[in-house]
């Protein structure tokens, strides 16, 4: 059994688990934060993607001690008491989610990807979520919610969000 | 735009209102499956078997049993002393729970080991041995019924061949009569293959197992909660698990698609050891078990017949399927229709003769086949017909386009009787394709493309113009198992005006909270964000069938309209009681009853609920509730048209699709964004199929692709931008004219882009393709026609 410290959400956690365990278990089942899900076994999904020392990463493909000393968010890290992240506010505005099981996912890879290229064009964002499977949406409105959030998180003026069906 | 009866602040049918789920969707608090965790919960996973098909000489579980914090290993015959080792299928077949002797499909549940954790439950399915004797599986169906194959059913009892079904629609001789007479017949045989529906959700369940109250609490993916329940009761009644005593929750699920319709071993084997130790037992699938066990779809085998005059007039149709259900009929098709709605295959075109027949098959693979995105076998039998239409224009030199115009059944024939005895509803093909073609500017692409032809470039233009049939369904024929295809709602208003709702449906990412609630303001005028709905808990909600097949607006959404007019009907006695008018004086606008001439003589919905507490009519019962069971007179019938240009590279044969125009009619729209987002996703569904996905297995029955490093989900690169838009032909017979769109897409997109790579393709002689077309495919196909 090995002892981890790290940062999640802003808190400073100290949680015993096994060398083996993954990172994404220790998430969901020690720390009881269930928003980050499990859509594989191979890494290819996306759904347990995590922030880590703003990085974004699949979090099955981690073990939990490597998490030793780092500072993780999650899904139920991003609203804050002045309400809900842009990119939160730009999947709910646009429709960007279905069965909302990628979503959480979806959203902090499209953190780090805003967060490096503040104003992507659709080509950027399409292949900057490409590590991340959504089998509901089409995707479409994911790139919509992720130019949204882009929108708003560097102040420019917010695109439409009513749907072009014509 | 759409036209709105209600206003913003109502919210009722055709406004875009955001999604009510997604709060807690885009917080991380869903409540899926895997998230639910209970005091002593014990965790299982599964012994699979390697091998297709084998005899099980030994299985010992001792090393596993050694492993601090294994509880139990649990094999078939241990099943078998409470007669647990065998489970009906929907399909009226029989689908071992844990085998006693032999393994049919590669990735069979061979035994289950109970752990303290996933961690220890993993470890102790490692150290099971079993000792296999493999034998020669059975994998292409046609050699399954040749005479020398190996019996794989000696279960059940007589079986001597491998042979499941026949099934037939249609008139043989008068369509043979057709044939035999007609200018022109293209006959076509196409595979439609086994692919997955693959949600990213895995299907899971916590069975929960009280042995004081002797009650069961199954929490479950499933999309049909109500009649899993009446299974479970069905099945294991004789232990004591009678329906009462079974609550069935369905939390949020994470897509469904199909295939969390049937119920899986797992499911079963959980709930057998939570009732024998009175534990919760975990059970959740990892991808690749997903991929390799459960939820195959499609599988068809078809050769398709067209038969027309030389000027492109079709007269008849002749289909002959071979299905391959693998291991057993595991489909989950209403009850009297072995090929679901395969008969819809005749397809938008205005003929009179048709002939279907289908054979379904036992092999060495996985059971099934889920109806995935798919009103049971729709998609199979729209990609046959807009196959050969395609194949048909050719032959007779005409422009799809044009031929699909001239064979159109017209708007002014519904309802239209169908050759295989369907009553199509409404439709407006015409308008459909025209305004697809508008979109597009469809005469300037042909003119790209001929100028692009002679500089050597492929380029491609394909068209689908489907019908398609949902909302199973009308119950003189349809049932499962017996029960009838009926959906349910229930609508408590509360005293200050506020309202619950439930349904016998299940959302899994449909966005019910939200559409229900619309329908329901449009009805009483109370506004949406004033209605919770709920569903899924068989304690609290109304029976009913499930979330499948498009099902969920034709049937719930209509009882939903249905209960809510019942409770508009008590809302106008009271505001008569209150406003001391006779009702027939009484004049409704969303959200009031006011007195005809005298408008500021009225009342709210709001103040005539509150009146049904506290000051209701002598005589009338109190309280503001309806329920309704809607079982509807017909099916709908939405259609639509789908255009698709692509581009495909001279050398690589990399396929873009540049453009994709899909304009659906599902009737009246009750909110445009979600119907929108259920096309774009349905597409999405449509291109991995035509371009990207399917299972593959090698001849002793492994599968090649059994996991998603190799199993091709489309990710947003490979999924274009889609470009949508609607026409709108209401259905004259349901409630709020609303027909279903959820499937549409999935069905009508495969054969848009099949036909337009063909078409890219005919330059060099091609006539059709099987999906998925690769790049590989398209190479392998010109070289062995030497065009390269």
């Amino acid at each position: 059994m090995r002892e981890v410290r790290f940062k999640i959400n802003g808190e400073e956690k100290v949680v015993t688990v096994e060398s083996r365990t993954l990172l994404v278990h220790m998430i969901r089942e020690q720390l009881s934060m269930t928003g980050t899900h499990i859509g594989c076994d191979t890494s290819s999904c996306g759904a347990c993607t995590i922030l880590i020392d703003g990085k974004s990463a699949k979090s099955c493909t981690l073990l939990a001690v490597q998490a030793n000393g780092k500072e993780i968010i999650t899904v139920e890290g991003l609203a804050t008491a002045e309400g809900l992240h842009p990119i939160q506010e730009g999947f709910k505005e646009n429709h960007g989610l279905h069965c909302g099981f990628c979503t959480p996912g979806m959203m902090l890879r499209a953190i780090e990807l805003l967060e490096k290229n503040p104003d992507p064009t659709e080509e950027e964002i399409r292949w900057g979520i490409s590590g991340n499977l959504c089998r509901c949406t089409g995707y479409n409105n994911i790139v919509k919610a992720i130019q949204y959030a882009g929108a708003k998180m560097r102040g420019a003026e917010l695109p439409s969000t009513e749907p072009e069906f014509v | 735009m759409i036209k709105c009866k209600t206003s913003k602040e109502i919210g009722g049918m055709g406004h875009s209102i955001k999604r009510k789920e997604d709060a807690r969707f885009i917080q991380g608090k869903g409540n899926y499956v895997d998230d639910v965790k209970l005091p002593g919960m014990l965790h299982m996973d599964i012994v699979r078997s390697p091998y297709a098909y084998a005899k099980i000489k030994s299985i010992d579980a001792s090393k596993a049993l050694e492993i601090p914090g294994v509880v139990a290993v649990v094999t078939g015959k241990d099943l078998e002393k409470y007669n647990l080792h065998w489970m009906p299928t929907l399909m009226s077949d029989t689908q071992m729970v844990l085998p006693t002797d032999t393994v049919m499909y590669q990735a069979q549940e061979v035994a289950a080991v109970i752990a303290t954790d996933r961690y220890i439950a993993r470890d102790g399915k490692e150290a099971v041995v079993v000792e296999y004797e493999p034998m020669t599986p059975v994998m292409d169906p046609y050699k399954s019924l040749e005479p020398d194959a190996p019996v794989l059913r000696p279960d059940k009892e007589g079986k001597t061949d491998n042979h499941i079904w026949h099934w037939e629609a249609g008139d043989k001789d008068a369509t043979e009569k057709v044939f035999n007479a007609a200018d022109v017949v293209v006959e076509q045989d196409m595979y439609i293959p086994r692919i997955h529906v693959a949600s990213i959700e895995t299907c899971g369940c916590v069975a929960n197992y009280n042995k004081v109250d002797n009650h069961l609490t199954m929490y479950m993916t499933t999309q049909a909660p109500h009649a899993i329940r009446t299974v479970i009761a069905l099945v294991a009644g004789h232990v004591g698990l009678t329906e009462e005593k079974v609550r069935v929750i369905s939390p949020d699920i994470g897509g469904g698609f199909g295939g969390k319709v049937p119920v899986y071993p797992g499911y079963v084997i959980a709930i057998a050891v939570s009732f024998l130790t009175g534990v919760p037992i975990k059970w959740i699938e990892d991808r690749s078990e997903n991929l390799q066990a459960d939820s195959f779809a499609r599988d068809y085998h078809i050769k398709v017949a067209m038969a027309g005059t030389k000027d492109g007039k079709i007269q008849a149709t002749r289909f002959k399927v071979l299905a391959d259900h693998g291991y057993t009929d595991a489909s989950a098709n209403p009850s009297k229709f072995p090929t679901g709605l395969f008969s819809i295959g005749t397809g938008s075109y205005d003929y009179n003769n048709a002939f279907m027949e289908a054979d379904a098959v036992y092999t060495n693979k996985p059971p099934g086949g889920v109806a995935y995105r798919c009103s049971f076998r729709v998609t199979e039998a729209v990609h046959a017909i807009e196959r050969i239409t395609d194949v048909f224009a050719t032959k007779v030199g005409k422009d799809p386009a044009q031929l699909r115009f001239e064979n159109f059944i017209k708007k002014e024939d519904f309802p239209w009787k169908s050759p295989t005895g369907w009553e199509y509803d409404s439709g407006d093909y015409h308008a459909g394709l025209k305004k697809a073609m508008d979109v597009l500017d469809y005469d300037a692409l042909r003119v790209e493309q001929a100028e692009k032809r002679k500089r050597g470039e492929l380029m491609g233009i394909g068209i689908s113009t489907f019908t398609e049939i949902v909302g199973a369904g009308p119950s003189k024929d349809f049932d499962i198992l017996g029960i009838k295809m009926f959906d349910s709602a229930e609508i408590r208003v509360h005293p200050t005006g506020k309202a619950i709702a439930r349904f016998g449906t299940k959302s899994q990412g449909q966005g019910h909270e939200t559409t229900y609630a619309q329908i329901v303001a449009e009805e009483l005028g109370i506004p949406a964000a004033n209605i919770q709905i709920e569903e899924g808990d068989t304690d609290t909600a109304p029976y009913g069938l499930g979330t499948y097949a498009s099902r969920s607006t034709p049937t719930a959404g209509a009882a939903a309209a249905m209960a809510a007019r019942k409770l508009r009907d008590k809302a106008r006695k009271i505001a008569a009681y209150l406003l001391e008018v006779s009702e027939e004086d009484l004049e409704w606008e969303p959200g009031k009853f006011s007195v005809k001439g005298a408008p500021e003589k009225s009342k709210t919905i709001q103040e005539i609920v509150f009146a049904s507490y506290t000051n209701h009519p002598p005589g009338m019962e109190a309280g503001f509730e309806a329920t309704h069971y809607y079982d509807p007179p017909n099916l709908t019938f939405p259609s639509g048209a789908y255009i698709c240009v692509v581009d495909i590279d001279n050398e690589t044969f990399e396929i873009k699709v540049r453009r994709f125009v899909a304009i659906d009619d599902c009737g009246n729209i009750i909110n445009p964004m979600i119907v929108q987002g259920q096309v774009h996703g349905g597409l999405t569904q449509g291109i991995a199929p035509a371009m990207y996905e399917e299972l593959i297995y090698d001849d002793q029955g492994n599968i090649l692709n059994g996991t998603f490093m190799d199993y091709l989900v489309p990710t947003a690169v490979e999924s274009p931008n889609w470009e949508t838009g609607h026409t709108i032909t209401p259905s004259p017979h349901h409630p709020i004219g609303a027909k279903g769109v959820g499937e549409s897409p999935t069905v009508g997109a495969p054969p848009a882009i099949a036909n337009a790579i063909v078409d890219a393709l005919s330059v060099y002689g091609v006539e059709h393709m099987d999906i998925p077309i690769t790049p590989y495919k398209v190479w392998k196909k010109l070289k062995e026609m030497g065009k390269i």
